[in-house]
């Protein structure tokens, strides 16, 4: 009985005493402080990137005011002669991407088809896994295969074999080292290809499996069920799922660093090395001294970020309206 | 003709069968071949003395990366710190709170964020820190990487959040707890594992990058500590050795290749055994 | 402004919206002391509006609107000037479906109260502990298993297991929306068995859409259809002798 009648003392005791231990405010004045203090931290979250975009234009000013629109058109990028214009890096990561999606997305399709609808679920599970676990190695890493073995393969058995067959082409002409635009391009839409299918299994799981069955029933081969059911309605998910893999490839910067050759042009042969905007700030920017030189590379990273914000919000929508209609 | 067409349409289906399978084959065994061929190169690279040792002298052979490890650790700790706790209170305010302009704007930069190249981000640490204390240092890598790992914290916190009913809130509050006690102490304190998933997937990605690194942190051959001083990492060890003419250091690349995979990919299979242990103790419920 | 001594709340003229929409329509009732008083009547009556405006916890529905008068204590709970918080740890609620806290034991869930308001000796909170869970008849079934999940319990289980988390911090009134519509027969006999002891210590009042329920275990019955309060008094006259047309159709099965 004594227990009981200190318990309801030491109880009410803190009740009338409130928050001894933190706060000795009211409760709603504590609750005010705690929602204008993460009020102030979400604000300076907004304001980092605000920084960073400001920053950013403000370095790269002097090159963009220097040339203007020229900075975007002419195609020399001459850090010795202090000449720079971004078209050819522009141009390199255009058309490393474009390879990459062309090749990638074809496939990631076709294998998360693969993967849900053909292998029994527990294999599917097990390839499904290591295929994400593929999406999270570090892109050095690719860097590496690519320098060391990727390369090599190209310059001794691709490129000839290319050379052979489609040599008549402007493409595959001129020769190779294993080191370049076809290159980069291979280990992008190898390094892309499990975000696209990854997030193409998740669409195509969406599907009830009533709709499947009821194609199949109706006499459909898997091939037209899948077709009609599957990949068709799923349409819009598809192509979210290519940009956001385009979006990853046109940031990704050690491996494509690693096996592009660093060379700022614009050639015909995707056998002749290049530099995309990534790998050229990767390559040049912690030696790049002059002002110019850094402005140069800022705007760069500028029409990159500006890039990759558009891809972005492209996805972005495109996955809205996706789950708008789904619904 | 009717079953001229069926036979159309059944080598249709095969052909297609035939094709994915293709195409699988494709994906996989390239991917299969990477993961094997750095698993082997780098296990026949890799010696007590790369966990040990520091690099040796240019040219000569023998020496390690040790101090490229603990530089890693160091970097991605102090960006940890900083990004994690920032992460996990924003993401609370968009669950909790996620109405108003505010709210908006952070989602829509918390979504740019995600999308920049991390290598902008290294140019933003750079003129952040290193154009001030005119060198590279330890404290600009660190905000690279805590750029890298905010945004991705916050949107996991907000989604784990989210998956907490309403009604465990109105209970929270039923017990006459104020509400910022009600969030952090029931909440965010039940979605524990969940939180934790987000934090670890985050600090994997972070521990893999090499390109915010390169003018941030810079990289350093020898052991140090100094927050304002290079520092090495992991991943920048690897590319410099990499991209270098020595046999033995090439070597070295492909063993630190394979302990950051390692490390990685581990730390990616944690987090996924931690939220499929959680969604199993919910299953136990009857 | 009390009536009698024995009065513990007292509401006058309450009215809520949701919007546009009249929800509680001039209500006025009293609660005795240590009394279990049931709202029954059809679903969508404002019954559970009506409940959650006696904690306030009804602020947490957006477009929500009270006015009128909850006396507690000498005090208008409903005013702005006083605290939310205040009001809930006077006035506790379980819920209808059954909401142990994600991520904690049973014994943390039962505490989970004390603890946030600053209580931390471990002896304290253990026999502090047992106490509520008895009270809520669970302490036999989980004795030995207080560090497991709380959601690891059954249904029925984890609805007196939030029965005990209410009590703990000592509410003198404790409000149950529906809290055995969610559960199995067996279960909620169990948790109607509890409330006769409950009751002792504590003033009840519990919405249900099971009017068997009210008259098994209530005192006092009101009766609620659309928002308006169509009769109340002592169980045993609602339910043998009502004085409402509606009240006798709804009691007979008529509607509803």
């Amino acid at each position: 009985m004594k227990n009981e009648s200190t318990l309801k003392n030491t109880i009410s005791g803190s009740l009338s005493q409130r928050e001894a231990s933190l706060f000795n405010w009211a409760p709603q004045k504590q609750d005010q402080f705690v929602f204008a203090s993460m009020r102030v931290l979400s604000t300076f979250v907004i304001l980092i990137l605000v920084a960073l975009m400001v920053m950013l234009i403000k370095t790269a000013w002097p090159v963009l005011a220097d040339q203007g629109v020229k900075f975007f058109t002419q195609s020399i990028w001459n850090p010795v002669d202090e000449e720079f214009s971004a078209l050819p890096l522009i141009y390199g990561t255009m058309i490393t991407t474009f390879i990459a999606v062309i090749i990638a997305a074809p496939i990631s399709i076709m294998v998360a088809l693969f993967v849900n609808e053909v292998l029994p679920p527990k294999l599917a599970n097990l390839v499904g896994l290591f295929v994400e676990m593929i999406a999270a190695v570090p892109s050095i890493v690719f860097g590496l295969w690519g320098i060391f073995y990727l390369g090599p393969f190209i310059k001794n058995t691709l490129a000839p074999f290319l050379k052979e067959t489609l040599g008549f082409l402007p493409l595959f002409q001129g020769p190779s080292f294993g080191i370049g635009v076809l290159t980069a391009s291979l280990i992008l839409s190898v390094m892309i290809t499990p975000t696209i299918t990854s997030i193409c299994r998740e669409v195509f799981k969406t599907v009830p499996a009533m709709r499947k069955e009821g194609a199949l029933g109706l006499g459909a081969t898997k091939f037209e069920m899948m077709l009609l059911t599957i990949v068709r309605p799923s349409f819009s998910g598809i192509v979210g799922a290519i940009v956001l893999g385009m979006g990853r490839a046109l940031g990704e910067t050690m491996a494509v660093a690693m096996v592009i050759g660093n060379q700022p042009q614009i050639k015909a042969s995707l056998f002749a090395p290049a530099a995309t905007m990534a790998s050229i700030i990767a390559n040049e920017y912690a030696e790049a001294d002059s002002e110019m030189h850094i402005a140069a590379l800022c705007g760069v990273g500028l029409v990159l970020f500006v890039l990759t914000l558009i891809v972005n919000l492209i996805a972005r929508s495109i996955v809205w309206n996706y789950n708008r209609s789904s619904k | 003709m009717r079953e001229w067409h069926l036979k159309y349409r059944k080598i249709k289906n095969l052909l297609f069968h035939f094709t994915l399978f293709l195409a699988a084959c494709a994906v996989i065994i390239p991917l299969f071949m990477v993961i094997q061929y750095v698993m082997i190169k780098g296990f026949n690279s890799l010696n007590w003395d790369f966990f040990t040792h520091t690099p040796k002298p240019v040219g000569e052979v023998g020496g390690g990366m040790k101090h490229a490890i603990i530089g890693t650790f160091i970097i991605v700790g102090i960006a940890g710190s900083f990004a994690i706790p920032l992460g996990i209170i924003c993401g609370a305010y968009l669950s909790e709170y996620g109405r108003g302009k505010i709210a908006a704007l952070l989602r829509l930069s918390t979504d740019v964020l995600t999308g920049i190249p991390s290598i902008v981000i290294g140019i933003f640490a750079y003129l952040l820190v290193v154009v001030p204390l005119k060198q590279f240092s330890t404290l600009a890598g660190a905000l690279a990487l805590s750029i890298i790992i905010l945004p991705v914290v916050i949107r996991s916190t907000e989604e784990i959040l989210k998956l907490v009913p309403r009604h465990i809130r109105e209970a929270g509050l039923a017990l006459g707890l104020p509400r910022w006690k009600m969030i952090f102490f029931i909440v965010i304190k039940g979605s524990r594992s969940g939180l934790i998933t987000g934090v670890i997937l985050a600090i994997s990605r972070a521990a893999g990058e090499t390109a915010p690194l390169l003018f941030t942190s810079f990289g350093n051959m020898y052991y140090s500590t100094s927050l304002t001083n290079p520092i090495a990492s992991l991943p920048v060890q690897i590319y410099t050795y990499a991209i270098s003419p020595f046999d033995d250091w090439q070597r070295q690349a492909w063993a630190g290749a394979l302990v950051l995979i390692i490390i990685v990919l581990g730390l990616n299979l944690i987090s996924r055994l931690i939220m499929n242990r959680q969604q199993l103790g919910f299953g136990r419920r009857k | 402004m009390t009536e009698t001594d024995n009065t513990v709340l007292k509401v006058n003229n309450l009215n809520v919206w949701y919007g546009d929409f009249h929800a509680v329509k001039g209500i006025s009732l009293e609660y005795q002391r240590n009394t279990i008083s049931a709202i029954i009547g059809p679903s969508g009556c404002g019954k559970s509006t009506y409940l959650r405006c006696l904690n306030r916890i009804h602020e947490e529905t957006p477009g929500a609107r009270a006015e009128g008068e909850i006396l507690f204590q000498g005090e208008n709970i409903l005013s702005k000037m006083v605290d939310p918080v205040r009001v809930r740890r006077s006035i506790g609620m379980v819920f209808q479906k059954p909401n142990p806290f994600p991520g904690m034991s049973i014994f943390d869930n039962v505490v989970v109260g004390l603890k946030l308001q600053g209580i931390k000796k471990k002896n304290v909170l253990m026999e502090h502990a047992e106490k509520c869970l008895q009270k809520a008849a669970l302490w036999d079934e989980v004795k030995d298993k207080l560090n497991r999940p709380g959601m690891s319990l059954s249904g029925g289980q984890q609805q007196r297991l939030c029965i005990a988390r209410s009590l703990a911090v000592s509410p003198p009134i404790l409000l149950m929306d529906e809290p055995t519509s969610a559960l199995d027969p067996i279960a909620t006999a169990k948790i109607e068995e509890l409330m006769s002891e409950l009751k002792k210590e504590v003033t009840v009042i519990i919405v249900t859409h099971n009017m068997q329920q009210a008259a098994r275990i209530a005192d006092n019955t009101s009766f609620f259809v659309l928002g308006d309060l169509i009769e109340h008094g002592l169980s045993e006259d609602i339910f043998t002798n009502p004085k409402n047309k509606k009240t006798e159709d709804y009691i007979s099965g008529k509607f509803g």
